[in-house]
């Protein structure tokens, strides 16, 4: 029966994770995200989950035991964080070469140094380039149904791809909010049965994984992988739409709030999307034209879809909770002024870095965005095109 | 041979022909100098078999028996190993020929 519980991001997290029951998790306990594993071996060690646990000595050991165990043929899923995020880094290319469905819950915290355990998107962004499809989360309940969606996502056949779900460290992953959590079997039955692809334990037919490829094939090797990420849109909204229609909640790339008259908008993702919500609410009392484009899904980047919904405003304040140094502008922003470089009619673009270590934003620092995108607006004119939020200059 | 396109490919960089590396003849990788086998020498410790990073080292009716020179790189670990007195493998000067490249 679906029924509705106080949970924060992490216990959601292990709650799809116990509705799923994949054959294998392998994590090793990270903080913010170690309240996931230790829930996980908690079902494991009263019986209500059937699957293997596994806790190895490190974050490295424990993707590598995912993609051996996924290699076997089994569903897998791994959780972690910030400096485990980064300890796995060489194996995240692996799990994607190897076109391995592993599903990874990874509570966005800063990446030393200086050492701090607080949220921003430091760790994912970095694995932007690893192959993986990467889904962020606004909330407790945006985490549950990305999770669950993660799975089918990651294991159509079209895609076989890892996919990797973001949640706030602490800002989501720490705070209860009530969600809706579904019935136990039509999760199960909406996740279905995992189909291995040459599965490594299918004794009647002998398979190397993962050979060394020269520089004869290396080349038509990855070009085969990023043939999987882009054939998941499709597959990504399709599922977002099917779970919407089973479980009323429906999912495409991105969120656009108050857009339709917009003029000015800012693009943010997961939790401060929340708090922009409120700030473009009290603007909108007080006449200023503003909207919100909250993105879902940073890879694949939706560039054409993002970029439609942009262009016709005069001007826009991307917000990225990272920093590229030396880069011309951080992560998200980068993508999407590129996407708009076609376009003849686009607005004037400006990017912020905020909330770094998890300094928090709050609706006064949106209102100063906004205030300065109502000058662009009005001026033409963009003074700093690259700048930071609630940070002491 | 014909090399596929990477839509000929199966996913994941899986091999369907498992244990196709035989197919590589590491020996071609060899320059300059080859191991020689004294089996008077020989004790049958099994070092150099233990040793050899490609499987070079000829084991028939569980005794060793010589070298593989279609795999041998000419490293010469199996000479280093070899713990006896009057070795029993040497590394000799080799006759330096282009090698004709291993299957990739």
């Amino acid at each position: 029966m679906s029924v509705i519980k106080i949970l924060n991001g992490n216990q959601t997290i292990a709650e799809a994770v116990r509705q799923i029951d994949p054959d294998v998790v392998a994590a090793y306990p990270i903080t913010p995200s170690t309240a996931i594993v230790e829930t996980i071996a908690q079902f494991q060690a009263d019986g209500l989950i059937r699957g293997e646990f596994v806790c190895p000595e490190s974050e490295h050991s424990a993707m590598s035991v995912c993609i051996g165990a996924a290699a076997a043929g089994g569903r897998v899923m791994t959780a972690t964080c910030s400096q485990g995020l980064a300890l796995m880094w060489e194996m995240l290319y692996i799990a994607a070469g190897l076109r391995l469905p592993i599903v990874a819950a990874i509570v966005n915290r800063a990446l030393s140094a200086p050492i701090n355990i607080h949220g921003d998107h430091s760790d994912t962004m970095g694995a932007r380039d690893s192959g993986w499809i990467q889904i962020y989360s606004e909330n407790c309940q945006e985490a549950y149904d990305n999770f669950i969606q993660a799975f089918r996502i990651a294991e159509h056949l079209d895609v076989r791809t890892p996919v990797l779900v973001g949640l706030d460290g602490f800002i989501i992953s720490h705070s209860a909010e009530q969600i809706q959590v579904e019935d136990d079997e039509e999760v199960k039955k909406f996740v279905g049965e995992y189909q291995a692809v040459y599965p490594l334990l299918d004794t009647s037919r002998r398979i190397t994984v993962g050979p060394i490829d020269f520089t004869d094939y290396y080349f038509e090797h990855k070009r085969s992988q990023i043939e999987g990420i882009e054939n998941s849109p499709a597959v990504i909204e399709a599922v977002g739409r099917e779970f919407g229609q089973k479980f009323g909640r429906s999912y495409g790339f991105f969120e656009e709030y108050r857009m339709a008259d917009a003029e000015i908008a800012i693009v943010v993702m997961s939790s401060a999307a929340g708090t922009a919500k409120d700030a473009i609410d009290e603007l909108r009392n007080e006449g200023v034209p503003i909207g919100l484009l909250k993105p879902r899904v940073f890879r694949p980047f939706p560039h054409d879809r993002i970029a439609q919904a942009l262009h016709r405003l005069k001007a826009v304040a991307v917000l990225d909770r990272s920093s590229s140094p030396g880069a011309f502008g951080a992560p998200l922003f980068t993508e999407i002024r590129s996407a708009l470089y076609d376009y003849e009619t686009k607005p004037k673009i400006i990017n912020y870095v905020y909330g770094l270590g998890g300094r928090d934003i709050n609706v006064e620092h949106f209102k100063e965005a906004a205030a300065k995108l109502q000058r662009i607006a009005e001026t033409g004119k963009v003074d700093q095109m690259l700048g930071y939020l609630n940070l002491r200059e | 041979m014909k090399k596929e396109t990477w839509k000929e490919l199966t996913i994941g960089t899986i091999n369907l022909d498992a244990g196709n590396s035989v197919l590589n003849k590491t020996g071609t990788w060899r320059s300059g100098r080859k191991p020689e086998f004294l089996e008077e020498h020989c004790i049958q410790c099994f070092f150099c078999w233990l040793y050899c990073p490609h499987l070079a080292i000829r084991v028939e009716d569980g005794k060793v028996t010589g070298i593989n020179y279609d795999y041998c790189t000419g490293c010469g670990l199996c000479a280093e190993e070899c713990p006896t007195k009057e070795k029993a493998i040497v590394m000799v000067k080799e006759e330096l020929k282009l090698a004709e490249g291993g299957k990739g």
